[in-house]
């Protein structure tokens, strides 16, 4: 094997090194796919919903043939005290419409195996377990991967290798991630079956809940916890930022349990069965940790490349990996048409992800991750809001103030006009 | 739901841990205690220990998340690689 070149060699069999297999073997180019895992997605992990948009441009109606957990129809974003929760909960027959604005609970063992089948069944070679050590680099440009002491050599190199893309910084593509950039995602599938999921979140058939909260699971620590309802199980977990650790003297594990055992989510979750403990590292910073994209012979794609954002009440990061990957090939296919591998022709690539969703929806939200480390969200907010609801729903006969003045010294008392000022700018900027 | 130690937890998991080589290399004399604390904090799978003043490390359980690599790269923790091919945990639903 090492004797052949080939045209393109693919590291990582995640979304989005999969969605660039896909593309570039139904074009007939000869692709290898290395994955580290025993089977594609036995590394990745997710909270998990996917917006289907970017892979229907691949496997048009994938939904019908993929095994998707649930279609998202109800939204909920909860503010969360220690014993209380303030809920917003949306539900539409505009949620997941059309197979174009949908949105489906996955878990990704399941989900990339089968994504990898498709690229198998276009043509590409899987090549897994096998971890790539090094990038092969000929006068600065990369010209194939060393795994298991075999040199592969390829025209191009695409990096699909995770947030950790250890790959990436040892060719000094990308610095070593920033605990500010980051956030940890601790998250326990628990099998509860499909009928008590039903009854439980008033769902039918194959419908499912998205839900996110901040508050008390990270008891302050910028974070959050999340909740999303597979076929028979619910993925539950919580992703606290690592540069705000410590903050609380709650560890990462014992959030999550405190997470499940909160009076607004341990109800749903009586008599379920655990059955796995999973944690990954989610790029956070959004726009200003994307790295370089490309480098002679060599492409930056999905997590690797930081395409992720965070919103608070909604959370994109795999349809970023699936549009990335398939760019990534667009870009390469016209190299290969021009027979030209180097940085200069790959740039293209570069200007493909400018001109997509990835980088509009990234500029547009760029104030978020700053939005997100505001104290405020995560402390004041949320017991603000219990403090209000509790008092109007709360009827007891005793005098008191009306509800609007309650809040306005409620809110007097935690915060100055000047901070509120900040606070209400920064929501406007981040917007 | 009962509450679980994260023992049981990482016992619901699929592993097939490499014996005889650690991805994760660890400074076990480190004695900045603060740095310590966020680690113990950190770590999904509290791979690390602290114990009568010394730091205790295990890789078996280790999840691959990178988080102990991110807070603390050139203190605590001195290499950070992937497991080799076909070790590791191997996420049945991820």
């Amino acid at each position: 094997m090492s004797e052949e070149k080939l045209d393109a060699i693919i590291v990582g069999g995640g979304l989005a090194g999969c969605s660039a297999a896909i593309v570039l073997a139904k074009a007939g180019l000869e692709v290898l796919l290395i994955e580290r895992g025993d089977y594609c997605g036995a590394k990745n992990m997710t909270g998990g919903r996917l917006y289907g948009h970017s892979l229907e441009k691949i496997i048009p109606n994938f939904a019908e043939i993929a095994p998707i957990e649930r279609v998202v129809k109800k939204e909920q974003v909860s503010l969360m005290t220690k014993d209380g929760a303030l809920d917003i909960g949306y539900r539409s027959a505009k949620l997941s419409s059309e197979p174009e604005n949908a949105s489906y609970t996955v878990l990704r063992g399941e989900f990339d195996t089968w994504l990898a089948q498709q690229a198998e069944e276009a043509g590409a070679m899987l090549l897994a377990p096998i971890l790539v050590d090094k990038l092969l680099v000929e006068d600065g440009k990369v010209v194939g991967v060393e795994a298991t002491g075999d040199q592969l050599y390829a025209d191009v190199v695409i990096l699909a290798d995770g947030v950790n893309s250890l790959l990436a910084q040892q060719i000094g593509m990308k610095p070593e991630l920033e605990p500010h950039q980051v956030a940890v995602g601790a998250k326990e599938v628990i099998r509860l079956g499909e009928d008590v999921i039903n009854e439980r979140f008033g769902l039918r058939g194959n419908e499912g809940v998205s839900w996110l909260s901040c508050g008390d699971p990270s008891d302050g620590n910028f974070g959050g916890g999340l909740l999303y309802t597979n076929k028979d199980s619910v993925s539950v977990g919580v992703v606290a930022t690592l540069s705000d650790i410590g903050h609380s003297d709650l560890s990462v594990p014992e959030m999550l349990d405190r997470f499940k055992e909160h009076p607004a989510i341990a109800p749903y979750l009586e008599g379920g069965k655990s059955i796995e403990y999973s944690a990954h590292l989610v790029p956070e910073e959004g726009l200003a940790m994307v790295p370089e994209l490309y480098r002679d012979g060599v492409l930056l794609t999905g997590d690797a490349a930081g395409f992720c954002i965070n919103l608070g009440y909604t959370v994109r990061g795999m349809d970023f990996a699936i549009e990335s990957g398939r760019l990534a090939a667009e870009a390469v296919l016209r190299a290969r048409e021009l027979g030209d591998f180097s940085a200069q022709t790959l740039s293209y690539y570069k200007t493909l992800v400018d001109n997509s969703f990835i980088m509009r929806d990234m500029k547009q939200y760029k104030g978020f991750p700053t939005l997100l480390t505001q104290r405020a969200i995560f402390e004041d907010l949320p017991e603000i809001a219990d403090d209000i609801a509790g008092k109007l729903f709360t009827v007891d006969g005793k005098p008191g103030d009306s509800v609007i003045m309650y809040a306005v010294n409620l809110i007097a008392k935690r915060t100055s006009a000047r901070e509120l000022v900040d606070g209400i700018t920064k929501i406007l900027e981040a917007f | 739901m009962r509450k679980m130690t994260i023992d049981d937890k990482l016992g619901l998991n699929k592993f097939n841990v490499d014996e005889s080589y650690s991805h994760i290399d660890v400074d076990l004399d480190y004695k900045d205690e603060a740095e310590i604390r966020k680690l113990l904090l950190a770590c999904p799978a509290e791979c690390y220990k602290y114990e009568d003043g010394k730091l205790l490390f295990a890789h078996a359980g280790c999840l691959e998340c990178g988080t102990c690599r991110v807070l603390s790269h050139g203190k605590i923790v001195t290499a950070w690689r992937h497991p080799n091919g076909n070790f590791g945990v191997q996420f049945r639903h991820g």
